[in-house]
Protein backbone atom coordinates (compact mmCIF):
# COMPACT_ATOMS: atom_id res chain seq x y z
CA UNK A 1 0.00 0.00 0.00
CA UNK A 2 1.59 3.45 -1.01
CA UNK A 3 1.34 5.85 1.90
CA UNK A 4 -0.57 9.31 0.70
CA UNK A 5 2.29 11.87 0.03
CA UNK A 6 1.31 14.40 2.98
CA UNK A 7 2.30 11.64 5.09
CA UNK A 8 6.38 11.59 4.19
CA UNK A 9 8.13 13.27 6.82
CA UNK A 10 11.25 14.96 6.55
CA UNK A 11 13.08 12.17 8.09
CA UNK A 12 13.74 10.56 4.22
CA UNK A 13 15.70 13.29 3.44
CA UNK A 14 17.47 13.86 7.16
CA UNK A 15 18.48 10.00 6.52
CA UNK A 16 20.14 11.19 3.25
CA UNK A 17 22.58 13.30 5.53
CA UNK A 18 22.13 16.09 2.73
CA UNK A 19 24.09 17.07 -0.06
CA UNK A 20 27.26 15.51 0.99
CA UNK A 21 25.68 12.27 1.97
CA UNK A 22 27.85 13.18 6.03
CA UNK A 23 25.48 15.44 7.60
CA UNK A 24 27.53 18.39 9.89
CA UNK A 25 30.77 15.59 10.11
CA UNK A 26 32.81 17.84 8.23
CA UNK A 27 31.23 21.45 10.18
CA UNK A 28 31.42 19.69 13.59
CA UNK A 29 35.40 18.36 12.06
CA UNK A 30 36.75 21.63 11.25
CA UNK A 31 35.68 22.97 14.50
CA UNK A 32 37.33 20.09 16.61
CA UNK A 33 40.78 20.66 14.46
CA UNK A 34 40.40 24.07 14.89
CA UNK A 35 40.28 24.01 18.71
CA UNK A 36 43.17 21.50 18.97
CA UNK A 37 44.80 24.32 16.04
CA UNK A 38 45.32 27.20 18.42
CA UNK A 39 47.60 25.79 21.32
CA UNK A 40 49.40 23.46 18.54
CA UNK A 41 49.84 27.23 16.39
CA UNK A 42 51.23 29.08 19.27
CA UNK A 43 53.85 25.89 19.81
CA UNK A 44 54.75 25.75 16.04
CA UNK A 45 55.53 29.56 16.18
CA UNK A 46 57.54 29.21 19.45
CA UNK A 47 59.63 25.99 17.80
CA UNK A 48 60.14 27.88 14.63
CA UNK A 49 61.59 31.17 16.78
CA UNK A 50 63.82 29.25 18.82
CA UNK A 51 65.34 27.19 15.89
CA UNK A 52 66.30 30.65 13.65
CA UNK A 53 69.67 31.00 13.21
CA UNK A 54 70.48 27.39 14.62
CA UNK A 55 73.15 25.01 12.81
CA UNK A 56 71.94 22.60 10.95
CA UNK A 57 73.29 20.13 13.78
CA UNK A 58 71.50 21.78 16.44
CA UNK A 59 68.15 21.83 14.72
CA UNK A 60 68.36 18.03 13.57
CA UNK A 61 68.74 17.76 17.26
CA UNK A 62 65.83 19.59 19.09
CA UNK A 63 62.94 18.96 15.98
CA UNK A 64 64.08 15.04 16.99
CA UNK A 65 63.86 15.52 20.27
CA UNK A 66 60.06 13.46 21.82
CA UNK A 67 58.42 16.28 23.03
CA UNK A 68 59.07 18.48 20.01
CA UNK A 69 58.50 16.14 17.48
CA UNK A 70 55.33 14.85 19.03
CA UNK A 71 54.32 18.60 18.80
CA UNK A 72 55.06 18.84 15.17
CA UNK A 73 53.51 15.68 14.40
CA UNK A 74 50.36 16.79 16.21
CA UNK A 75 50.21 19.98 14.31
CA UNK A 76 50.68 17.96 10.78
CA UNK A 77 47.94 15.74 11.45
CA UNK A 78 45.20 18.29 13.11
CA UNK A 79 46.22 21.02 10.33
CA UNK A 80 46.33 18.43 7.72
CA UNK A 81 42.85 17.42 8.34
CA UNK A 82 41.99 20.72 8.85
CA UNK A 83 42.63 21.72 5.52
CA UNK A 84 41.43 19.41 3.57
CA UNK A 85 37.80 20.04 4.98
CA UNK A 86 38.48 23.87 4.07
CA UNK A 87 39.90 23.24 0.69
CA UNK A 88 36.95 20.36 -0.14
CA UNK A 89 34.66 23.43 1.12
CA UNK A 90 36.26 25.80 -0.63
CA UNK A 91 35.56 23.71 -3.95
CA UNK A 92 32.77 22.61 -3.42
CA UNK A 93 31.59 26.49 -3.47
CA UNK A 94 33.17 27.44 -6.13
CA UNK A 95 33.70 24.78 -8.86
CA UNK A 96 30.19 23.46 -9.71
CA UNK A 97 30.82 21.13 -13.05
CA UNK A 98 31.61 17.62 -12.14
CA UNK A 99 34.26 17.68 -15.12
CA UNK A 100 36.06 20.29 -12.80
CA UNK A 101 34.88 19.61 -8.94
CA UNK A 102 35.59 15.59 -8.87
CA UNK A 103 39.78 15.76 -9.84
CA UNK A 104 39.76 19.24 -8.01
CA UNK A 105 38.25 17.19 -4.81
CA UNK A 106 40.57 14.33 -5.61
CA UNK A 107 43.78 16.70 -6.05
CA UNK A 108 43.12 18.48 -2.81
CA UNK A 109 42.85 14.55 -1.08
CA UNK A 110 46.29 13.89 -2.78
CA UNK A 111 48.40 17.26 -2.31
CA UNK A 112 47.23 17.19 1.82
CA UNK A 113 48.53 12.96 1.83
CA UNK A 114 51.74 14.39 -0.03
CA UNK A 115 52.55 17.06 2.32
CA UNK A 116 51.58 15.66 5.73
CA UNK A 117 53.30 12.49 4.89
CA UNK A 118 56.59 14.20 3.75
CA UNK A 119 56.52 16.10 7.10
CA UNK A 120 55.83 12.88 8.80
CA UNK A 121 58.45 11.24 7.22
CA UNK A 122 60.65 13.70 8.22
CA UNK A 123 59.93 14.28 11.28
CA UNK A 124 60.05 10.40 11.78
CA UNK A 125 63.34 10.18 10.17
CA UNK A 126 65.01 13.11 12.37
CA UNK A 127 63.73 11.22 15.26
CA UNK A 128 64.90 7.89 14.74
CA UNK A 129 67.24 8.68 12.66
CA UNK A 130 69.49 6.92 10.08
CA UNK B 1 4.02 29.85 -23.54
CA UNK B 2 4.55 28.20 -27.23
CA UNK B 3 7.40 30.56 -27.61
CA UNK B 4 8.67 29.66 -24.24
CA UNK B 5 8.95 26.12 -25.37
CA UNK B 6 10.50 26.63 -28.60
CA UNK B 7 13.02 28.85 -27.01
CA UNK B 8 12.68 31.55 -28.99
CA UNK B 9 13.18 34.19 -25.98
CA UNK B 10 14.93 34.39 -23.71
CA UNK B 11 13.01 35.84 -19.96
CA UNK B 12 15.19 37.58 -18.13
CA UNK B 13 14.82 37.11 -14.85
CA UNK B 14 16.32 38.58 -11.60
CA UNK B 15 19.55 36.95 -10.57
CA UNK B 16 20.02 36.62 -6.80
CA UNK B 17 22.64 39.98 -5.91
CA UNK B 18 26.22 38.19 -5.37
CA UNK B 19 29.47 39.94 -3.15
CA UNK B 20 29.85 43.20 -6.11
CA UNK B 21 26.68 44.70 -5.38
CA UNK B 22 27.47 45.63 -1.51
CA UNK B 23 29.13 47.97 0.44
CA UNK B 24 32.28 46.35 1.50
CA UNK B 25 31.96 46.33 5.26
CA UNK B 26 34.83 45.40 7.72
CA UNK B 27 32.76 42.05 8.78
CA UNK B 28 32.26 40.98 5.00
CA UNK B 29 36.09 41.82 4.33
CA UNK B 30 37.27 39.58 7.52
CA UNK B 31 34.94 36.80 6.12
CA UNK B 32 37.17 37.00 2.53
CA UNK B 33 40.57 37.59 4.49
CA UNK B 34 39.62 34.62 6.88
CA UNK B 35 38.78 32.15 3.47
CA UNK B 36 41.86 34.01 1.22
CA UNK B 37 44.56 32.82 4.33
CA UNK B 38 43.23 29.63 4.93
CA UNK B 39 43.91 28.79 1.25
CA UNK B 40 47.50 30.38 1.21
CA UNK B 41 48.39 28.67 4.50
CA UNK B 42 47.36 25.44 2.42
CA UNK B 43 49.60 25.92 -0.12
CA UNK B 44 52.23 27.57 2.58
CA UNK B 45 52.17 24.19 4.18
CA UNK B 46 54.64 23.11 1.54
CA UNK B 47 57.02 25.06 2.79
CA UNK B 48 56.75 23.54 6.15
CA UNK B 49 57.32 20.32 4.52
CA UNK B 50 60.27 21.59 2.43
CA UNK B 51 61.56 23.27 6.10
CA UNK B 52 61.24 19.43 7.65
CA UNK B 53 62.56 17.70 4.74
CA UNK B 54 65.70 19.69 4.13
CA UNK B 55 66.53 19.41 7.91
CA UNK B 56 65.83 15.13 7.54
CA UNK B 57 68.43 15.52 4.90
CA UNK B 58 71.51 16.95 5.67
CA UNK B 59 73.33 19.76 5.97
CA UNK B 60 74.04 20.64 2.11
CA UNK B 61 69.90 20.18 1.61
CA UNK B 62 69.23 22.82 4.93
CA UNK B 63 71.72 25.13 3.60
CA UNK B 64 69.94 25.87 0.59
CA UNK B 65 66.31 26.16 2.55
CA UNK B 66 68.05 28.88 4.70
CA UNK B 67 69.44 30.30 1.87
CA UNK B 68 65.94 31.09 0.36
CA UNK B 69 64.20 32.24 3.50
CA UNK B 70 67.48 34.63 3.65
CA UNK B 71 66.71 36.01 0.32
CA UNK B 72 63.84 39.03 -0.26
CA UNK B 73 61.43 36.71 -1.75
CA UNK B 74 61.98 34.19 0.90
CA UNK B 75 61.00 36.61 3.98
CA UNK B 76 58.44 38.07 2.13
CA UNK B 77 56.61 35.18 1.93
CA UNK B 78 58.03 34.16 5.43
CA UNK B 79 56.48 37.09 6.53
CA UNK B 80 52.49 36.56 4.82
CA UNK B 81 52.73 33.24 6.08
CA UNK B 82 53.38 34.19 9.67
CA UNK B 83 50.64 36.97 9.15
CA UNK B 84 48.17 34.73 7.35
CA UNK B 85 48.56 31.99 10.21
CA UNK B 86 48.08 34.46 13.04
CA UNK B 87 44.93 36.36 11.17
CA UNK B 88 43.76 32.81 10.03
CA UNK B 89 43.99 31.50 14.20
CA UNK B 90 42.29 34.87 15.16
CA UNK B 91 40.02 34.67 12.41
CA UNK B 92 38.94 31.06 13.56
CA UNK B 93 38.82 31.92 17.81
CA UNK B 94 36.37 34.29 16.13
CA UNK B 95 34.19 31.98 14.75
CA UNK B 96 34.33 29.78 17.77
CA UNK B 97 33.11 32.87 19.90
CA UNK B 98 30.19 32.74 17.31
CA UNK B 99 29.69 29.33 17.81
CA UNK B 100 28.99 29.83 21.34
CA UNK B 101 26.07 32.29 20.19
CA UNK B 102 27.83 35.21 21.28
CA UNK B 103 29.77 38.07 19.66
CA UNK B 104 26.53 39.00 16.93
CA UNK B 105 25.17 42.56 18.10
CA UNK B 106 26.96 45.22 15.38
CA UNK B 107 28.89 46.97 17.48
CA UNK B 108 30.27 43.61 18.82
CA UNK B 109 30.70 42.21 15.55
CA UNK B 110 32.59 45.47 14.02
CA UNK B 111 34.91 44.85 17.41
CA UNK B 112 35.65 41.24 16.73
CA UNK B 113 36.22 42.02 13.61
CA UNK B 114 39.26 45.21 14.67
CA UNK B 115 40.64 43.12 17.10
CA UNK B 116 41.06 40.45 14.67
CA UNK B 117 42.98 42.49 11.97
CA UNK B 118 44.75 44.57 14.81
CA UNK B 119 45.65 41.47 17.06
CA UNK B 120 46.85 39.83 14.01
CA UNK B 121 48.97 42.55 13.04
CA UNK B 122 50.36 43.07 16.58
CA UNK B 123 51.45 39.79 17.07
CA UNK B 124 52.83 39.36 13.30
CA UNK B 125 55.41 42.31 14.34
CA UNK B 126 56.15 40.98 18.00
CA UNK B 127 56.89 37.15 16.31
CA UNK B 128 59.42 39.23 13.75
CA UNK B 129 60.87 41.27 16.56
CA UNK B 130 61.46 38.01 18.67
CA UNK B 131 62.88 36.35 15.55
CA UNK B 132 65.71 39.38 14.82
CA UNK B 133 66.86 38.84 18.26
CA UNK B 134 66.66 34.98 18.30
CA UNK B 135 68.73 35.64 14.81
CA UNK B 136 71.16 37.48 16.80
CA UNK B 137 69.72 40.48 17.08
CA UNK B 138 71.61 43.79 15.78
CA UNK B 139 75.35 42.80 15.55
Amino acid sequence: MKAPAHMRTPMRRVQGLGAAHSGTRDFWHQRLTSVAAIPLTIALVLIVVALLGRSHAAVVQILGSPLIAIVMLLFIVTTAYHMWIGMQEIILDYVHADKWKLPSLLANTFFVFVVAFCCCYAIFKLSFGV
Amino acid sequence: MADLDAGTTRVVRPLSPHLQIYRPMLTMLMSIAHRITGAALYFGMALLAWWLLAAASGPNAYAVFTWFLGTVIGKLILFGYTWALIHHMLGGIRHLIWDTLHGFEPAERERLALATIAGSIALTLLIWVAGYFAMGGPR
